[in-house]
């Protein structure tokens, strides 16, 4: 097979034995669900309901005015328990707390929408925004706004991620194995919606079941490639993705739109499809529970809201103590201080790490050996840019481009002298970026 | 169990790369050579090596001490440094001319620049080149391989002249390193393997390398009057290889960026062939080098690579 790939990256070992070859499971029915009613980028939801008030599953509890937002829905049926700020993944958010009533009763809302054929564009976009569906590969970016460009882009691409490039994770390859037709239905959805008669499925090559999964699902649309991709990390991202099969550059500072491109996930589609065929939203996702910190690994089909605790206790438990949970993978997951969270609809998988795995490496002096900069997906110059960000030469950092930075997280990994390049990349960022706005 | 939990920025794994590990290879890529050294030039080559690479480490750590910094001698650097002093040093010199040089490249070209990574220029290149303009005597006193010493000439001083009448040596004596040099510069094919096994490992890119002795060969061929055979001995004989190879690609005195490194490594061969042949010194590797070490800074402000989706 011709394999697809971009400049630079890394190799990080894949981790991904541990659960591959398990079948998604239904993870328990919670008794209590805390739902955030913020877990996508853009702004918050207003409550809809009130504590007392009995909810049922798939109804809307939670929306927001703004266009960059998407509403949230009850996973349970159940009773308002609480509506109040507690810790989440990303941070403290108000949070609606439901006690599950154990009937599982579906809200009237949720009937089958129709077909793509009998659908317009516009209708299926107003289903996914409806539906709550947001980028499931754990940036969490509203789908319908994804695929509301401005007129004046033109685009003619869409691209699904099924390259999975982040170690230890395999929902999105079980989906792959066990769904694919959901994936195909809700793509061939997406591409009526921006109207493009082209697009690629991308997947690495270490997951030759997936490609040959979703050759087989996609055989009667000539409009879809299924494509497959050098096992690389960050081959996943946005920018990388659309190089490897387009090799088109996004501009720098620009959107993936600008290339032409609209980037989905995998689980995404799939949300998608189930959305207009069942009308349920989006309230649950596959997550992959692993690490040498659980006893049991596996992937799970969760609901959002379900505490990462008692997902965690039907995997068998800890195995020991735990020294890290990171929600997400290794390289881009977010690390936990506590497992009393709920989890989200970007919850894509939970690892735990063994203390000895989480211990941090001394780090040292750099001794410009220039893997960094060899490996650097964005080409830029990590060693300068962090060098710069800790003596708060910003400008100078912002120079060298720190806000190309993607936040890969490959140079931390490969540097050899172990220093926290991404970590010191990222605190420039975030000034520059706060001067702009400033100086606006 | 909650406040056990490590809580860090991403990524979360990292490869087990490490600074020992890269110094700990280049060891085991100059051991061939070191050995061949040993076995050319006997005793003579054992006693420089000892004290060049002990007279290293000792600085290194007494430095460290006295200025209340941990100690770093694991990582291998100073070794590294040693090793590659005493490849730069006849066999017949006095043990205290490595000894000296090791202070000096650790004391004063490393350490005061800030340790590992900020010396600007290549450590034990700085140390040959301060030994040599302190004792040129001792420095050139070049012997034949063997246990008995009988003084010779290099095959580089015999082309350039200073040493004409002199036999040159045969070409497989020339690449297995059956000559009179330095200790570690002699055995081509070895410093060869090495380079290889370093390119193997991810420790170095073989652009450096490669550019630097393809430019030497091309510039001695066009101006040495077309002759294949004074390009094979510009190419295998003196310090090409073990400067190409080791010290050219040292991290903290070359370009960081692939576009400089290219720059860098044209630089050095051109720079050498150009005091080999014009210059009043049979040997132009290490001064190429570090007139180039000193540019490094330089090159790496205008060679700063396009990002990803920049227009150029
Ligand atoms: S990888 Fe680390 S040691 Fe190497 S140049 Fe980059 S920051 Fe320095
Ligand atoms: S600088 Fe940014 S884009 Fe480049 S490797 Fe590091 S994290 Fe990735």
């Amino acid at each position: 097979m011709n394999l697809l790939s971009f400049r630079g990256g890394v190799h990080p070992p894949h981790y991904k034995e541990a659960t591959e070859r398990f079948k998604v499971e239904k993870a328990k029915e919670p008794d209590r669900v805390a739902i955030p009613l913020q877990q996508h980028i853009g702004a918050p939801c207003e409550p809809l309901v009130k504590v007392g008030d009995k909810v049922k599953i798939g109804q809307k509890i939670g929306e927001a005015k703004a266009f960059v937002s998407t509403p949230v829905h009850s996973s349970v049926s159940g009773e308002v328990k609480q509506i109040a700020r507690m810790l989440t993944p990303t941070g403290e958010v108000e949070c609606i707390v439901i006690e599950a009533d154990g009937l599982n009763e579906v809200h009237e809302s949720v009937k089958p929408k129709g077909d793509i054929e009998n659908l317009s564009g516009k209708q299926i976009l107003d289903i996914i925004k409806e539906a709550g569906i947001v980028g499931m590969g754990g940036a969490t970016f509203p789908t319908h706004v994804k695929l509301s460009p401005p007129p004046e882009k033109k685009i003619d691409t869409i691209i699904l991620n099924g390259a999975e490039c982040e170690p230890y994770l395999t929902a999105d390859h079980r989906l792959m194995l066990e769904d694919p037709e959901s994936i195909v239905y809700g793509l061939r959805a997406m591409m009526k919606v921006v109207n493009v008669s082209k697009a690629y499925i991308g997947i690495e090559d270490n997951k030759p079941d997936a490609i040959e999964s979703m050759k087989n699902a996609s055989k009667g649309y000539k409009e879809i490639k299924v494509v497959g991709l050098k096992t690389k990390y960050p081959q996943g991202a946005e920018k990388q993705l659309i190089y490897a099969c387009t090799k088109r550059e996004v501009p720098s500072g620009g959107l993936p739109m600008d290339a032409g491109v609209i980037v989905n996930n995998v689980a995404t589609a799939s949300a998608v499809a189930k959305a207009i065929k069942t009308g349920m939203p989006l309230i649950e996702r596959i997550c992959t529970i692993t690490g040498k910190g659980i006893k049991e690994p596996k992937n799970l089909l969760i609901k959002v809201g379900t505490y990462i605790k008692e997902i965690v206790e039907q995997c068998g438990g800890y195995n020991g103590n735990p020294g890290k949970i990171i929600l997400g993978g290794p390289m881009m997951g977010l690390s936990q201080h506590t497992d009393e969270i709920p989890s989200t609809k970007g919850t894509s998988g939970i690892l735990v790490f063994t203390p000895e795995e989480a211990r941090l490496p001394e780090p040292k002096a750099c001794i410009r050996c220039g893997k960094c900069v060899d490996i650097c997906p964005a080409f830029l110059q990590p060693l300068y840019i962090s060098a710069y960000s800790l003596r708060n030469m910003y400008e100078t950092a912002e120079k060298y481009h720190a806000l190309d930075c993607i936040e890969c997280g490959s140079c931390s990994f490969i540097c050899p002298s172990k220093r926290p390049l991404l970590q010191s990349i990222r605190v420039a960022k975030r000034e520059i970026i706060a001067k702009k706005r400033k100086t606006k | 169990m909650d406040n056990r939990l490590i809580v860090s920025s991403s990524p979360h794994i990292r490869a087990d790369e490490s600074v020992n590990r890269i110094m700990r290879d280049v060891v085991i890529a100059l051991l061939p050579a070191t050995l061949a050294g040993v076995y050319f030039f006997r005793i003579g080559a054992v006693k420089i090596i000892l004290a060049a690479v002990i007279a290293a480490v000792v600085t290194e750590a007494l430095i460290q001490k006295i200025c209340k910094k941990p100690v770093t001698i694991n990582d291998w650097s100073a070794v590294v440094t040693g090793l590659l002093l005493a490849f730069n040093i006849p066999a017949s010199a006095p043990w205290w001319i490595p000894v000296i040089g090791s202070v000096f490249a650790i004391a004063i070209v490393k350490q005061v620049f800030g340790g590992l990574g900020h010396n600007f220029m290549n450590p034990a290149l700085a140390a040959r080149a301060m030994l040599l303009a302190s004792w040129p005597v001792q420095m050139t006193a070049w012997v034949k391989p063997g246990a008995d010493a009988v003084s010779t000439a290099t095959p580089l001083a015999i082309l350039g002249g200073e040493a004409a009448g002199e036999q040159l040596p045969s070409l497989a004596d020339l690449i297995i390193g059956n000559i009179g040099g330095c200790i570690g510069e002699t055995s081509a094919i070895l410093l060869i393997i090495g380079g290889i096994y370093l390119v193997y490992r991810g420790v170095i890119t073989p652009r450096v390398p490669i550019i630097y002795i393809a430019t030497v060969a091309v510039l001695t061929f066009i101006l040495g009057g077309f002759s294949i055979q004074f390009m094979i001995y510009q190419v295998f004989a003196g310090g090409l290889m073990i400067g190409a190879i080791y010290m050219a690609t040292d991290y903290a005195s070359s370009p960081v960026t692939p576009k400089g490194q290219v720059i860098f490594a044209l630089g050095c061969g051109i720079l050498t062939s150009i005091i080999r042949l014009y210059g009043g010194y049979p040997e132009g590797v290490s001064y190429s080098i570090l007139l180039m070490n000193v540019a490094v800074p330089l090159i790496d402000k205008y060679t700063s690579p396009r990002v990803f989706g920049e227009v150029k």
